[in-house]
Order: structure tokens, then sequence, then C-alpha cells
């Protein structure tokens, strides 16, 4: 209200708070709070897309069943269409057929967006690495991967350690640093 | 059953089930038919009473380079008798005349199998109502699954 900016800012580093925005009509936000605040809440509440094409799909179902529950992470509802989802699980073998429709359901979603890609074929191609004609060498050369789950297919132990994963780096973000950028991916920085 | 087949069309060539005279024999009953006889054979093998073939479970076809010609296997299945047969067509050679005669419409489960087995290996079906590719998209050059198909783009040899 009353604080130049100026001086925030030096008191602000001086004490290591962590960062300061302008929050319009000459108001200032000190942002690690808030933060925390809406690190927790988007990490606890990560709502998947129902994506599954190959085998890694039965183990990410058996991780949505009662004895290994993702519920309990807060993916509580696995949502039909990317529109209202926030995570895409790449459970499953991308073939070059598939490519445009992953790409397309990935551009659907709205930020913030994360991409778990599940199992050695979405990791490099997996097993289908060498001598085949149509299977993609691994989802990140169609869209960008936050988290690698390996596992041919992975237990749901490991997909919910991957989740966990994503908590962690999802927790660290910061207000400025959140929307990732897909010229950035088209160059390869991403 | 054998023999009824064997007396009608001569010399075609049967290859026997696995049994005690025959152990490297395979699952089923085998005949290897010409080209030009598949089509009376299949007609024979569906109308004949008591053989009665009516299903095609399965229509595949095979490469073989060094023997120099393709082939298309048909599994035959009458639901009546419980029996299953196996038919092996032979195509003259793999580069221009790799043609067999169509049974899709003796039975029409082969439509979309004979589809597949023009889309992956390159056998032309003729008399196919609906002859084009059904796996790979319709520009694609080549057929994937003949041994000598390479593809510098996509495939990364080991």
């Amino acid at each position: 209200m009353g604080v130049e900016k100026k001086d925030l800012q030096q008191l602000v580093s001086q004490h290591e708070l962590g960062t300061v925005i302008s929050g319009g009509n000459g108001g200032n936000i000190l942002v690690t709070s808030l933060d925390k605040v809406v690190n927790w809440s988007r990490k606890n509440s990560l709502w998947p897309l129902v994506f599954g094409t190959s085998c890694c799909a039965i183990e990410m179902m058996a991780t949505g069943a009662a004895r290994h529950d993702w519920s309990r992470f807060g993916t509580e509802v696995a949502r039909a269409t990317p529109r209202q989802a926030d995570l895409i699980v790449i459970a499953g073998t991308i073939v070059n057929k598939m490519a445009p429709v992953l790409r397309r359901l990935y551009d659907q979603m709205a930020e913030p967006k994360y991409v778990i890609a599940m199992g050695a074929c979405a990791i490099s191609g997996g097993p289908f690495f060498y001598n085949t004609y149509s299977v993609v060498k691994g989802a990140d050369h169609v869209i960008p991967v936050d988290v690698y789950v390996p596992g041919c297919p992975p237990r749901p132990e490991a997909l919910l350690y991957g989740i966990m994963q994503l908590q962690k780096k999802i927790e660290q973000e910061r207000m400025g640093q959140r929307v990732k950028s897909m010229e950035d991916f088209e160059r390869g920085l991403l | 059953m054998i023999e009824k087949i064997k007396q009608r069309f001569p010399d075609i060539e049967h290859l026997p089930a696995r049994s005690e005279e025959h152990p490297e024999g395979s699952e089923f009953h085998q005949f290897v038919v010409p080209a030009d006889q598949l089509r009376d054979l299949a007609l024979f093998l569906r109308d004949e009473p008591d053989l009665a073939f009516d299903y095609l479970f399965c229509l595949t076809g095979v490469d073989w380079p060094t023997e120099g010609y393709l082939e298309a296997v048909y599994h035959l299945e009458s639901t009546r008798q419980g029996r299953q047969v196996v038919l092996r067509a032979r195509t003259a050679n793999r580069e221009e005349s790799a043609h067999l005669p169509t049974v899709s419409d003796i039975w029409p489960a082969a439509n979309p199998h004979e589809r597949e087995v023009y889309d992956l290996l390159g056998i032309i079906f003729d008399g196919h109502p609906d002859l084009r590719r059904l796996l790979l998209t319709d520009d694609w050059v080549g057929h994937p699954l003949r041994k000598d198909y390479e593809d510098p783009v996509n495939m990364i040899e080991l």
C-alpha cells in the first residue's frame, strides 16, 4: 500500500524471502506463500486423461483400481475429455498413425498440463526400437514429457512413484515460469 | 475327409497333421493348392454336405524369398462337423504376377483379411471388390512385411 517496490525488493532479497512481482495499481505481491498454496492445490488434484494405447493401460487401470488406488494421491477422476484434464499418462506404444492424435489431445489440454511417459514404449520405443516401420521411438518426439516411468510394464507402485515425483516437480514451480512454450519444444530445447 | 478331397482333386499336395507316422506335421491337415484350382477347391469344401467348411477363421500371408514366391494361408473350419483344414496357395513369383483369386465372395470374412495381406505383403487378389490398403495410410509405398523391405526413415537396423 505504501511500500515502494525498490525497498520491498531490497528487504526481500536481504532476508531471502522469495520473488516480488507487481500486482497492479501500485501493489506488490510476495509470491512464495502464494506459490506454495497454488502448487499444493495443483499437485494434489491432478486429473488424468483417459489415454491408454497398449499393455501399460492395463497396469494403469490396476493403479486406478482398488488395491493400488491412485485417487489417494488426488487423481480422483480420469476425465474423458482433454479439455478438463491436466495430466496425460502416455500408457502404451505410440505408432506413427497415433502421433498426430496425441499431439492434438495435448494441444487441447489447458495449461497447466503435465505429461508422464509410462513404460518403455513411451520413453524410447521400447521393445520396438529396432526394425519397425510403424512405432514412434519415444513419445517425447511428439509432446514434451515431465516424468519418465521405466518398466515394461511398470508396476502400479512404480506409476504411483512417478506420480509422486511429478508432484515434487510441481512443488518447485514458480509463477513466472509455468507455461511451457511449444516453439521451444519444437526447436528441441525442452 | 482327406480321402474325399484327394479323390476329387488328385494332384493337390497334402501335408498331414501331426501324428505317430508324421511327427513333423503341424496341427492341421494342410493342402498346397495351385492358384488356378483354389476357387474350385474352396467351393467344393464349402458346398459339399459332409465337409461343410463354412467358417474361414484366418487368412494370412507368408513371404518365401528363398523359394521365390508369396503364399496365402487359409484356415477353414466346419462349424457343423467340428473339423479344421488349412489351404496354402502360392503365387507364381514375387514381383510381377503376385496374383491370387479372391475368396471373398465364398467366405465374406476374407474381405478385410485379403486387404490386409495386400497391404502388408503385396499379393493382389483378382476379383476383390475393394482392394486397397487397410492398416497403413493410403499413400504408403511398399509392402512392409516382405523380407526385403527397407525403410531408412523409420526402421533402425539391429
